[in-house]
């Protein structure tokens, strides 16, 4: 059955300037473009990848959304259409890569940020210290000391360990096997670089990035690829993925296409054959087995290590989050439903989960109604896309925020949500080496460090305008926030006042 | 001359952190005496250290174990060998659910029955391959996602009504082998497996296990020999393979 789907994008080429040097068709990796005495496109497999546009030294090439492809509907969108199509050729599940792109309510996009005028001063960041560091981990309830004779001060409570980050931003779990080991090699020498982490999600530890375990969190999910007791210990923490955002309660399937030598060692199983995470630990069937589970692998780590917990954002998150404090995890982490993957069905990734902004206030006031807040940091993931989004998040009371498709795009991604093809022009979501070669490490990780540089640099702007030098005074300071365009029972669930409204 | 421990009323976290001191120090050898219920045993050590058990361990038993030999004079719980790297549990008892679940190599032996769950996610990477063998009969759900490794159901003293093992067994496996002494009902299995005869290179495998198996337990090779087994085979690699729109 040839395909009735129309093509989504078309690829208009200014002829008259192309010089025929074919870069556009050894940049395609779709086999979109074709050189048949001049370059011809097959509009059909173009994904607006954006490869061929920025390698064309003439700037010849244009992609278009293909307007006339379908008649008019606001109901029947042209995606709605086309999914039907694909499922009526072929019977399958569709799958999507990144994460939910559809135009539901940004809740960050209806907060405010407050400001110091007159009566109190802002700090200028340029001229006075700021302070970004955050530690992760249990905190004590509280602190006992003792002077000694000589007058020094010293700290009688045992402290639990605490991983320092510079900045309060770290890296989503992305696995290898969903990115190339370049991706993974940039993120592990950014996380470095800036005094962060990189988390390996659940595909295993290429022993390349051995080096850099001071800022990586290794990752056990329920398919528990390449973990092993020097794994876990080749980490600063270690979490154990319930679930992901974008796809709450499935579990993970890595195409065998994608299992190739290197992946199949990191992951020990054979070359070819899928690597299926299950949807549930089949070890973990309530908050005591996830116990069990979060103590085994402090035994294992001979308890020298934070272990955190990531969950989505779903109904009852909030019940949820404080077991998985009680059950001893020294971090959670909450993935909103706009959180990214490499590959998901897309009616999970669309329809299940909810938004972030309102999962972290529901976990942060639960946690805090409970008098626990302290016995877990809480990391908030699931599309933070700006310091505006980091500022907010740590004011709802997340301590450091997650950000995956955005260290992407840092990298060089287009978001053409194809990432489960494995065909990424970008060199990022792919394993085959032609193409994983596009991305350089090196260059790649200053993109990174640079990003969170400049993101350091507007996060310690909005610190100084609200009159703080540390984003420890921001944390949770829901009152530096204020809603507009909210019903109140969103202001109430966000526990912030409408803008409008002073102290 | 081992190391003894008096473990009665002793708490899991201060057993495992003397243990594991004194593994550091060089000892190899240990036995646990009045054992009930403690968890973690064997917990991520990476020396060949010899354990012996005596009393019923608690919950994950030899997770993330990279090398030991523990010996289990008694019953053991759930979730044993779990994650687990390189050793051998030899289990003079029953053991019960979730079993070897995403194990990587590896030898856990059982005189008894199994619970649900066994040999869930178990995997293989060239010559490191992991291997279960139960001489009594197994819950539902055996060799569930199995990934790699052998798995072998004895049934070794069970009544012709009783099966080998529960429903849906071998459901969703794309790797691996399960070898079974005498019949299967194949009502009982899982869509993605099939009944297969033995060939030459099973004979071989089954005899390596089952000698070291008999050795153990105290067994005759020839009388564990004396029903035929069967082997149940993933048809797929990629049992999914076929299930999405691109």
């Amino acid at each position: 059955m040839s395909s009735q789907i129309p093509p989504e994008f078309t690829v208009e080429i200014d002829y008259d300037k192309c010089r025929r040097c074919r870069r556009c068709v050894m940049n395609c990796s779709f086999g979109c473009m074709q050189f048949k005495d001049k370059v011809v496109p097959d509009h059909k497999k173009c994904v607006a990848c954006h490869r061929c546009v920025t390698f064309c030294p003439e700037g010849v090439i244009t992609i278009k959304k293909n307007e006339l492809a379908y008649k008019e509907s606001a109901n029947w969108t042209p995606e709605m259409r086309q999914n039907i199509l694909k499922q009526a050729e072929t019977g399958g599940i569709l799958l999507s890569g990144m994460g939910n792109p559809r135009p539901q309510q940004i809740l960050w996009d209806h907060m405010l940020i407050d400001a110091c005028q007159v009566t109190n001063p802002s700090i200028d960041p340029l001229r006075e210290p700021m302070e970004l560091r955050t530690y992760l981990g249990r905190k004590p309830n509280h602190l006992e000391f003792t002077r000694g004779d000589n007058g020094d001060i010293k700290l009688e409570t045992t402290l639990q360990p605490q991983v320092k980050l510079d900045i309060p931003i770290v890296f989503a779990a992305m696995s290898y096997g969903a990115l190339s080991l370049n991706a993974h090699k940039a993120l592990a020498m950014a996380a470095k670089k800036s005094g962060t982490l990189m988390n390996t999600g659940e595909g295993g530890l290429h022993t390349d990035l051995y080096p850099y375990a001071s800022n990586i969190t290794v990752q056990v999910a329920s398919g528990r690829f390449g973990v092993h007791s020097e794994y876990l210990n080749t980490s600063a923490t270690v979490e154990i993925k319930i679930g992901q955002g974008a796809k709450p309660g499935i579990g993970g399937h890595l195409p065998g296409e994608k299992v190739g030598d290197e992946i199949s060692k990191t992951r020990m199983i054979p070359a070819g054959t899928d690597a299926l995470s299950p949807a549930p630990h089949h070890d973990i069937y309530s908050i005591e087995d996830l116990s069990q589970l979060i103590y085994a692998i402090k035994e294992a780590t001979d308890y020298t290590k934070p272990v955190g917990v990531k969950i989505s954002a779903v109904h009852n998150v909030a019940a949820i989050a404080s077991g998985i404090v009680r059950a001893g995890a020294d971090i959670v982490t909450i993935d909103g439903f706009r959180g990214g993957t490499g590959a998901a069905p897309m009616v999970i990734r669309d329809n299940v989960g909810i938004p972030i902004e309102l999962a972290l206030a529901a976990v942060d006031q639960r946690l805090r109604d409970e008098g626990i807040r302290n016995n877990a940091s809480i990391l908030c993931a699931g599309s933070i896309r700006n310091s505006g989004d980091v500022a907010k998040a740590i004011a709802l009371g997340a301590d450091a925020v997650v950000i995956g498709t955005g260290a992407l795009i840092a990298l060089g991604c287009r978001v053409c949500q194809k990432c489960y093809t494995g065909n990424c022009a970008w060199g990022i979501a792919t394993q085959k080496p032609e193409l994983v070669r596009r991305l350089d490490p090196q260059l790649g990780a200053e993109r990174l460090s640079n990003l969170l540089t400049g993101w350091g640099y507007e996060l310690q702007e909005i610190l100084g305008s609200l009159g703080v030098n540390s984003i420890e005074s921001l944390r949770g300071s829901r009152e530096r926030l204020r809603g507009i365009d909210l019903d109140e029972q969103t202001l109430d669930l966000l526990g912030i006042k409408p803008a409008g409204i002073g102290q | 001359m081992a190391m003894t421990i008096d473990c009665k009323g002793m708490y899991y976290r201060k057993l495992n952190k003397m243990i594991r001191n004194a593994v550091e120090e060089g000892e190899t050898e240990f036995v646990l005496d009045n054992i009930n219920g403690q968890r973690y045993i064997g917990n991520g050590i990476n020396e060949k250290v010899k354990i012996t058990i005596n009393g019923v361990p608690g919950n994950d038993l030899a997770m993330f174990m990279n090398g030991p030999t523990l010996i289990v004079n008694a019953n053991a719980q759930d979730t044993i060998a779990n994650t687990m790297n390189a050793g051998e549990i030899i289990v003079h008892g029953s053991a019960g659910d979730v079993l070897g679940y995403g194990m990587r190599g590896g030898k856990l032996y059982i005189k008894g029955n199994v619970g649900y769950r066994t040999g869930i996610h178990m995997k293989e990477y060239k010559k490191q391959i992991p291997a279960i063998i139960a001489g009594g009969v197994a819950g539902d759900f055996c060799g569930e996602y199995m990934a790699g490794g052998i798995l072998i159901l004895l049934g070794l003293n069970k009544d012709d009504d009783t099966p080998i093992a529960g429903d849906y067994f071998g459901t969703g496996m794309h790797g691996g082998v399960i070898y079974v002494r005498g019949d299967v009902d194949e009502s009982t299995l899982g869509k993605e497996v099939s009944v297969l005869e033995l060939d030459k290179k099973d004979d071989k495998t089954l005899k390596k296990h089952l000698t070291e198996y008999c050795e153990h337990f105290g067994l005759n090779y020839d009388d564990v020999m004396r029903k035929p087994f069967v082997k149940l085979l993933p048809v797929s690699t990629r049992p999914y393979g076929n299930m999405y729109a691109y």
